[in-house]
């Protein structure tokens, strides 16, 4: 007990502690620093005690752009609770600041009266100049008055608690420093180090130097703030009371979508082909399922966004559930075999991962303004559903729903993520795998009768018939088509038959969705009306001004095509509808067209997630 | 044992489909369609296995009019949607059907990437040096000055040479034929069909509207046998029409000589299985007036597929982890219980 204080005593001292509901700490640091690790280190611990988590990282575009400036910063930012949590928060409480760039770029954000935790030995002149700073802000006196300020030499610090670690270099030893500073914080809210202990053990397995070395300036960093008492008082983050029993973990949206591609190919019984170009935001999700090839998973990196698609349209022709993804100029390459896939009416799954655009825009910065893209972004009249889940957690169930919606309807759908949810994650709550509802995606083998584009009456999906089947081969192609025989033909009625025909089919899939859900009111002075990630900051937005005694009701579209069928009744009950979108209006403008009605906007185009703030500024300026 | 009964009874009618073919009369494409029809029944693939894939040309109309399972795609992305049908196949016997434009201009990244790989694909580029379904521009493969509609002053593009880009592109086996020679022809969709990889042919297709002169040096009685080199595995390299010309390194450069001249012995003979690809690359470059252009299987050389390897990974990670199981994959990394 003796040799581990930090580990066995963690919670003897929490009858010290400050007890806060939830704070928001954000890690930033060069993107050497190990910053998302470190923030995923504390993020799990917090989950692991039972807070609500919600984390959001910010990478920079560069893979190493200059270290020390602020186009190379790497930050993370989590929030942990003790209530339900819908976003990783407006702003922190607690700020962790590696270098002076780190300093000046997040400042401005801390809460007044926040902790801001700094790394003094990187402050040096050239440091100081390459963020921009003319002298060191910290030797200004009442530079940061208004703020706890805790100076810590985190450089030299860990330098001298792994002095004689022989075997590794200098550099490699201050590169602990993160460790050092994960061990500050954990002492700060009181939490335990076993979970991030036993991380290092399984990450370094193979160089026990290296896990005894963060091992121990994890060790230091906890002990130095129990020595110094830096802080004014530790705080203590009380587990969540009420949570839904069962067994969870963390999952960003890009793993949900993994996970809901495998878990839908299993349910189907059926061989998954995900073909994919690389591209920020999406890539993980390929890197995901390359790694589960013994759940029968085919992955195949084409040589360019075209042929991802291409591939895809092949393979499931060939009968595999077959799915690819990208980000919005990724989606604009593969366009044209959307088409393909639209008039060959096969099932498959495209994942737009969107990102800050026009043309390469901000790659790892969130936006929604690929919506009219995937609606529109083709020639001809090319409908496709489009389902869009609200939270990383959600990923799952909307990537298993997009491919059900595929089989079970016989077309392409989007499934609609961005960069903060595919990137950010939520505790997930674990599926039980049997009650998943399985796929039903039999291919039709018997040649009686069978035609091409014969059609089923309910969803008027036509017959999955694949290669391999005798007596049903047939010939299908992007040519115009008579329905049915699915023959070549230019004939004006036949031309005009099949596009209203694939128009009522995607239509008809309302009657297989469920309908839009609001939150509060029946009916009143203002529906708050939201889709994709931007769900968190509206939910608690909107509840919050309902605490406040506003008659706000809220609603959030995870199907844009078709919209729920109930959504035109919805907007009547309403005076007033306002929709936050992270783009310049495009819900707004569909709902003005389809349902002819006023909608108020909220647009935000900088690459970032809404802020609480914004959104109950905007619903309180049209309630008051 | 259906499968059985029905290679043997198989015949070219069964490979006809219901649709009339639109190509103009006279055009090299019903030649070779016709090939094909004849070859099939004779390679013992049940004809449910076979799917065609073509782009965007007169010669991607193929698919329609063969009774198999077929895509008519869009231009350019043959190789790509033809390669995702394999992998999720591997069982298929899957064709391409390209031309010069189709494969070498709007589709040469998955041109070059589909031989790379090696998926096990045939691949049958229909080269009429000519843009024949937009009426009439200059393509690829057309000839420095060639005048058509779009390059009224002659084209100032310099050609492909498809063998030599297959070549480039790791292809594992390339061939050369025509379409009015039906006999060669036959014998090069066999010698494809029973490959295993990417097997790349380029076939001279005569657009008898738009480009009828192409190949004149070629099918002209009088001089073809001089400008045609025909390959044989293990011979040497002889030609003319009275076999008295042949080939022989001269340094760094093939050369013709004169058989009355020349001993048979200082010939190169013909090794298409030789891995190392500069000398397919050589034969790839002979072309007239210099040279007799070669005819027959310029390389054929064994390389595993990626159709076989890509389940080959699948079977190793079945094997190294078991066959996958989603509850035990959500739950691996951190977890945590609520009561
Ligand atoms: S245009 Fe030329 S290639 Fe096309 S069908 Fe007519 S003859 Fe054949």
């Amino acid at each position: 007990m003796a040799e581990n204080p930090a580990v066995s005593e963690a919670f003897d001292h929490e009858h010290l502690a400050d007890e806060r509901r939830s704070v928001v700490i954000l890690f930033s640091g060069d993107s050497g620093d190990g910053m998302q690790l470190t923030g995923d280190q504390f993020t799990n611990t917090s989950a692991v005690l039972g807070n609500d988590v919600s984390t959001f990282p910010d990478f920079p575009a560069e893979i190493r752009a200059p270290a020390g400036t602020i186009p190379g910063l790497s930050g993370f930012q989590v929030n942990f609770s003790a209530d339900e949590l819908y976003t990783a928060g407006d702003s922190p409480q607690v700020l962790v600041a590696m270098n002076p760039a780190a300093l000046k770029a997040n400042l401005s954000e801390l809460d007044s009266g926040g902790i801001l935790i700094v790394n003094t030995d990187a402050f040096t002149r050239n440091n100081l100049r390459k963020a921009g700073y003319d002298a060191n802000p910290l030797e200004e006196e009442n530079a940061f008055g208004e703020y706890e300020l805790v100076k810590v030499p985190l450089t030299t610090l860990t330098r001298n608690a792994l002095e004689d670690i022989d075997s590794l270099s200098t550099q490699a030893r201050d590169k602990c420093k993160n460790a050092f500073a994960l061990g500050l914080v954990y002492w700060m809210f009181s939490r335990p180090l076993e979970n991030t202990v036993r991380f290092y053990q399984t990450k370094f397995a193979k160089m026990p130097d290296v896990v005894e070395a963060n091992t121990r300036a994890l060790k230091a960093g906890y002990n130095y703030g129990d020595t110094i008492e830096a802080f004014s008082g530790r705080v203590r983050v009380p587990s969540r009371a009420v949570v839904e029993p069962g067994i969870y973990r963390r999952i960003t949206g890009n793993e949900a979508v993994v996970y809901g591609l495998v878990t839908a190919a299993q349910k189907a019984q059926l061989p998954l082909f995900y073909g994919s170009y690389p591209i920020t935001p999406a890539s993980p999700i390929l890197e995901g399922l390359a790694g589960l090839k013994n759940f029968d998973v085919r992955t195949f990196q084409a040589e360019d966004e075209i042929a991802a698609m291409c591939s895809i349209i092949g393979a499931s022709f060939a009968g595999s559930l077959s799915a690819t993804a990208s980000s919005g100029p990724g989606i604009a390459l593969k366009s044209e075999a959307i088409n393909l896939a639209v008039v060959m009416e096969l099932p498959m799954v495209i994942i737009n991962v969107q990102r800050g655009g026009p043309s390469t825009g901000l790659p790892t910065k969130t936006e929604q303004a690929d919506l009219l893209e995937v609606l529109f972004g083709r020639n001809g009249e090319s409908p496709i559903p489009v389902v869009a889940p609200a939270t990383p957690g959600e990923c799952f169930f909307y990537a298993l729903e997009a491919c059900r919606i595929a089989i079970r309807h016989m077309t392409p759908v989007f499934l609609l993520t961005d960069g903060y949810i595919a990137n950010s994650s939520e505790p997930w709550k674990i599926p039980d795998v049997d009650q998943i509802e399985e796929i039903k995606a039999g291919n039709r083998t018997d040649p009686e009768g069978y035609q091409p584009y014969m059609r089923e009456a309910e969803t008027l999906a036509r017959p999955w018939v694949v290669p391999g089947t005798p007596g049903l081969e047939h010939r299908v192609g992007g040519l115009g088509k008579q329905d049915v025989t699915g023959n070549v033909s230019y004939d004006p009625e036949d031309h005009e038959h099949i596009v209203k025909t694939r128009a009522a089919k995607v239509a008809q899939i309302a009657n297989f969705i469920s309908p839009l859900q609001i939150d509060g009111p029946e009916e009143g002075d203002l529906l708050v009306l939201g889709w994709g990630g931007t769900y968190g900051a509206i939910r608690e937005a909107v509840t919050r001004c309902q605490a406040k005694g506003y008659s706000v009701a809220r609603g959030h579209l995870r199907s844009l095509n078709p919209f729920p069928s109930n959504l035109a009744d919805v907007l009547k009950r309403y005076r007033r509808v306002l929709v936050p979108e992270l783009n310049m209006g495009q819900l707004a403008f569909l709902l003005q067209a389809h349902y002819l009605v006023e909608v108020e906007k909220l647009n935000k185009v900088q690459g970032r997630p809404f802020q609480i703030r914004e959104i109950m500024e905007k619903i309180e300026a049209l309630l008051d | 044992m259906s499968e059985v009964m029905e290679e043997k009874t198989l015949t070219r009618k069964d490979f006809v489909s219901d649709q009339e073919v639109r190509w103009c009369p006279g055009c090299g494409d019903y030649a070779i369609l016709a090939q094909m029809q004849k070859v099939l029944p004779d390679l013992g693939i049940p004809r449910e296995n076979i799917v065609f894939v073509s782009g965007i040309g007169c010669s991607s109309r193929f698919p329609y009019y063969m009774n198999t399972y077929g895509v008519h795609s869009i231009h350019g992305r043959a190789p790509a949607i033809a390669t995702g049908v394999k992998s999720a196949n591997p069982d298929l016997s899957v064709w391409v059907i390209t031309g010069d434009g189709d494969a070498l201009s709007i589709g040469g990244n998955h041109f070059l990437h589909c031989l790379r790989r090696n998926v096990d694909l045939k691949v049958l580029l229909f080269n009429n040096r000519i843009y024949g379904l937009t009426k009439g521009q200059y393509s690829p493969t057309s000839l420095e000055g060639h005048r058509t509609k779009s390059s009224p002053m002659g084209s100032i593009d310099y050609p492909l040479h498809p063998l030599s880009v297959a070549v480039s592109a790791e292809a594992t086996f390339v061939a050369r034929t025509q379409d009015t020679n039906i006999k060669h022809l036959s014998q090069i969709l066999q010698r494809a069909a029973a490959h295993k990889g990417t097997a790349f042919v380029e076939i001279y297709q005569n657009c008898v509207v738009f480009n009828p002169t192409a190949w004149d040096h070629t099918t002209d009685s009088d001089v073809k046998d001089d400008n045609i080199l025909y390959l044989e595995d293990g011979k040497p390299l002889i030609f003319g029409k009275d076999r008295d010309k042949g080939i022989r390194m001269n340094g760094l450069q093939p050369e013709v000589v004169n058989l009355s001249d020349v001993d048979e012995q200082e010939l190169i003979v013909h090794n298409e299985s030789e891995d190392n690809p500069h000398y397919a690359y050589m034969l790839s470059r002979m072309e007239d007036p210099h040279m007799p252009l070669p005819f027959g299987v310029l390389r054929s050389v064994s390389r595993p597929t990626y159709d076989e390897l890509l389940l080959d990974q699948v079977d190793q990670a079945v094997e190294q982890k078991g066959r996958g199981d989603l509850d035990q994959l959500f739950k691996s990394g951190d977890t945590w219980t609520v009561e």
